[in-house]
């Protein structure tokens, strides 16, 4: 087992660095990166950075404003959000109603798990019948 | 006249379909010859009269015939005769027409390339593909005639939507179509497999090649998708998790999965169940992504029609599909015996956990795409599910499903001994911990996405390369190994291909999300910076013109390192016929990345707004989708030679009886 441990460690280790975020350092890239989170509300389907609207481009400014006034990004998003609602967040809130969107995924997966475990539980113990032929 | 005919050839399509979908059904029962042969004689004239049918609805098109509402609604004398063409599906009722022409053809193909499918199984898939097509046509005829007339006739027509009007949609969605109702071909099987009660590793070995080519075009459908956003939509991304994006994806999950289970249903005779139910829900699926996009139920940068008559229609078709489907595997499917043995360390295992991810993940992309509207339905406020959600779900999904195709090849069938399989990992584990130190050392400060994704496409290709290599290994001397290489099931090379192309995805996707530069600000006529070792200098703004817009259009000359020079010229275009805007960024492709040019808004001291950006590495991403596709048509060719195959299939797994 002595060449299995790097590669289990490997594997482990994959989805904990992809998971860690970058972080955000020079005012722009505050900027960009909290536009980049928000929804353009005009706009069907784009964040405040990629929309061309002129909702959008007011909003980037407004942005740009309070990063440079020194607020930190969690006020800027509250109050954008109490102005807009949970609507302007492209990364909707962990909240009651939003419970099954953020546990679904783990929930589907686990389900998928159980549900070939039951499969593979099945496929061997035909092996253990003595009558059936395709034991070996 | 050429509408009349027309309308009567679609009408006509119908009662041919109804008669498609039924005596077949009744003469595979009584078995039949005769009757079971109308549907192979009915299926090529259904091809032939819808294909009448789109012929008309074109010339009307290309003659701008606009006493046709259709033609009048999204033509222009004006527009350029590849777009009056692409016209034809680039609205609700013409983009019907292609979906039922594209299945009457598969239809037509399975009737005369399926001469090895047992009659009464393809007399049954026929009658499906019949029923489908009946489906389809009453929904074209009473809720979307494209040859509706218009009197008076207009003299100009009011122009197709200029984002529409680019060469990347002349072929996206003929060729998303091919693959969405490909998958009918699968659920066709499905259904008369279940019907006849002939599900076993030959059914499974017939279905394939029909999967496979859906695959193929969903796979490349998806990807011209990708790459017309990323050059037209003028935002520099290449994927937004779009609804309509969505819709196209689900499937694709789910057509992955099926590629995977069906090897084991064909190769071990087991896993038939849950490979059915793939084959439904892939199906099912494809036409509730086509609900979801016709109906307006999901507001989307693509969507060009939204009627609730027509979503209502769609939804009760999709209810009496899926629902009778899913009734006749809950009463067929325990009867179906499994054959084939395994452990859970096995390759069946294997493709049984790819099968979980995909399965997964599909469910994860369906329920972030639903739960807008699920929360409209219940009254509570709206909530937006965007790009952060689905990076934040479906990447730790994405991530073990790459490591797993990594190692999945090195996996013996039925049983496996994990330390073995490990030890045969040792090279590809190697490789990915060389790339994670070697971005480490090349980037200064690198980040941790950047470190994994080298790593897994590292993983990924080395382990296939070495799969690959070891399938040769017997052979010693050049000769030999192009003789191995030859006699080698055609799959064994398709997969490897395959998943190549995913390392070469990964790749892509790891260097644009991580080390893409933007900048966005004013330049005046003159000026000049420096991007990704390239001189940028932006010499101006001038007025041009084009078939049916007018432009602005701003020139940059940018001189690479090496000295090279070349002119990129954004455009924005104000369309004459709608009076809508565009923006057409300017490329410049390079080996290690694409220069991206947008040009703004004027500003009032004589500068224009720009935004430019380096996307390292951003052609592998299709660069990797088309290996892929390469793959998975490699695989398609293993079977026209059938010979070989089945030699190689009986020394890769021989069975007691």
């Amino acid at each position: 087992m002595t060449t299995a441990a790097p590669v289990i460690g490997l594997v482990a280790l994959l989805p904990i660095l992809a998971s860690v975020p970058a972080t955000a350092e020079t005012a722009d890239e505050r900027v960009r990166a909290l536009a980049a989170e928000l929804r353009c509300v005009v706009c069907q389907n784009q964040s405040l950075l990629d929309s061309d609207a002129d909702l959008a481009k007011d909003m980037r400014a407004l942005i740009r404003e309070r990063v440079a006034a020194g607020d930190p990004d969690e006020a800027i998003v509250d109050f954008l959000v109490e102005r807009y609602g949970d609507f302007i967040l492209l990364q909707p809130p962990f909240k009651p109603a939003t419970w099954f969107l953020w546990l679904g995924p783990l929930a589907f997966l686990l389900l998928a798990l159980a549900l070939a475990r039951t499969r593979v539980r099945r496929a061997r113990s035909r092996r253990s019948d003595p009558d059936d032929p395709g034991a070996s | 006249m050429t509408g009349e005919i027309g309308l009567f050839a679609l009408i006509l399509a119908f009662g041919v379909a109804l008669f498609q979908g039924t005596v077949p059904l009744v003469g595979a029962a009584r078995n039949d010859a005769n009757l079971m042969a109308v549907g192979d004689v009915s299926s090529v004239v259904l091809c032939g009269l819808v294909t009448i049918a789109i012929v008309m609805l074109g010339h009307g098109y290309v003659t701008s015939d606009f006493s046709l509402l259709n033609v009048w609604q999204n033509s222009h004398t004006l527009k350029p005769l590849i777009y009056k063409i692409s016209g034809v599906w680039g609205n609700h009722e013409g983009s019907l027409v292609l979906w039922v022409l594209i299945l009457a053809i598969y239809g037509a193909a399975l009737a005369v390339f399926g001469r090895q499918v047992p009659p009464a199984l393809r007399a049954r898939a026929l009658a499906i593909q019949g029923l489908i097509a009946a489906g389809f046509l009453a929904f074209s005829i009473f809720t979307s005639n494209p040859f509706a007339r218009l009197i008076p006739v207009p003299v100009e027509g009011m122009g197709l939507n200029p984002i529409l009007q680019d060469p990347g949609l002349a072929f996206h969605p003929p060729c998303l179509y091919m693959g969405y109702v490909g998958l009918s071909v699968a659920f066709s099987f499905a259904i008369a497999g279940l019907l006849g009660k002939e599900i076993d590793s030959t059914w499974a070995k017939l279905a394939r090649p029909w999967v496979l080519l859906a695959w193929c075009f969903l796979t490349a459908g998806i990807a011209l998708g990708s790459w017309w956003a990323y050059y037209e939509l003028g935002w520099g991304g290449w994927w937004f998790w779009d609804p309509v994006e969505n819709a196209s994806f689900i499937p694709w999950l789910i057509a992955t999965a099926l590629l995977h289970s069906l090897r084991v249903a064909e190769k071990r005779d087991t896993l038939k169940a849950w490979t059915l139910l793939l084959c439904i829900t892939g199906f099912s699926l494809s036409l509730l992504g086509t609900f979801l996009v016709r109906s307006g139920a999901i507001t989307s940068v693509h969507t060009f029609a939204s009627d609730p008559a027509r979503g209502l229609f769609i939804l009760a078709f999709l209810a009496a599909v899926t629902g009778g489907a899913f009734a006749l595997f809950a009463v067929r499917a325990p009867r179906i015996r499994a054959e084939g043995l395994f452990e859970p360390v096995s390759r069946e295992g294997a493709l049984l956990l790819n099968n979980v991810f995909f399965g997964a993940a599909a469910a994860t992309v369906l329920l972030g795409t639903l739960y807008p509207i699920f929360m409209e339905v219940a009254g509570s406020p709206p909530v937006s599910v965007g790009p952060p959600y689905y990076n934040a779900v479906f990447l730790p999904i994405a991530i073990p499903a790459i490591v797993l195709a990594a190692m999945g090849p090195a996996i013996p069938w039925k049983r496996a001994d994990l330390p073995g399989v490990l030890h045969r990992m040792r090279f590809a584990a190697i490789c990915a911990v060389g790339a994670a130190v070697l971005t480490g050392v090349l980037q200064r400060d690198p980040v941790p996405m950047a470190l994994a994704g080298y790593g897994l496409a590292a993983f990924l290709a080395a382990g296939t390369v070495r799969q690959w290599l070891a399938r040769l290994r017997p052979a010693r001397s050049p000769r030999r190994l192009l003789r191995r290489v030859r006699s080698l099931p055609a799959s064994a090379h398709g997969m490897a291909l395959a998943h190549m192309g995913v390392a070469v995805l990964v790749v892509g996707v790891t260097a644009s999300s991580t080390a893409r530069v933007d900048v966005e600000q004013v330049m005046h006529p003159g000026e000049a910076l420096s991007l990704a070792r390239h001189r940028i200098e932006f010499a101006g703004v001038e007025d041009v013109e084009g078939p049916n817009y007018t432009a602005l259009q701003g020139r940059f000359l940018v001189t690479g390192p090496g000295g090279s020079a070349t002119t990129l010229l954004p455009e924005r275009r104000a369309y004459l016929a709608s009076g809508t805007a565009t923006t057409e960024a300017a490329i410049l492709e390079t080996f290690v990345g694409d220069i991206y040019v947008v040009l703004g808004d004027p500003v009032a001291d004589g500068g224009w707004g720009t935004r430019l950006t380096f996307n390292p590495l951003i052609w592998w991403i299709w660069g990797g989708a088309f290996l892929s596709v390469l793959g998975g048509a490699v695989s398609i060719a293993e079977r026209a030679r059938p010979r070989m195959y089945a030699a190689g299939a009986q020394s890769a797994s021989v069975q007691p009886a």
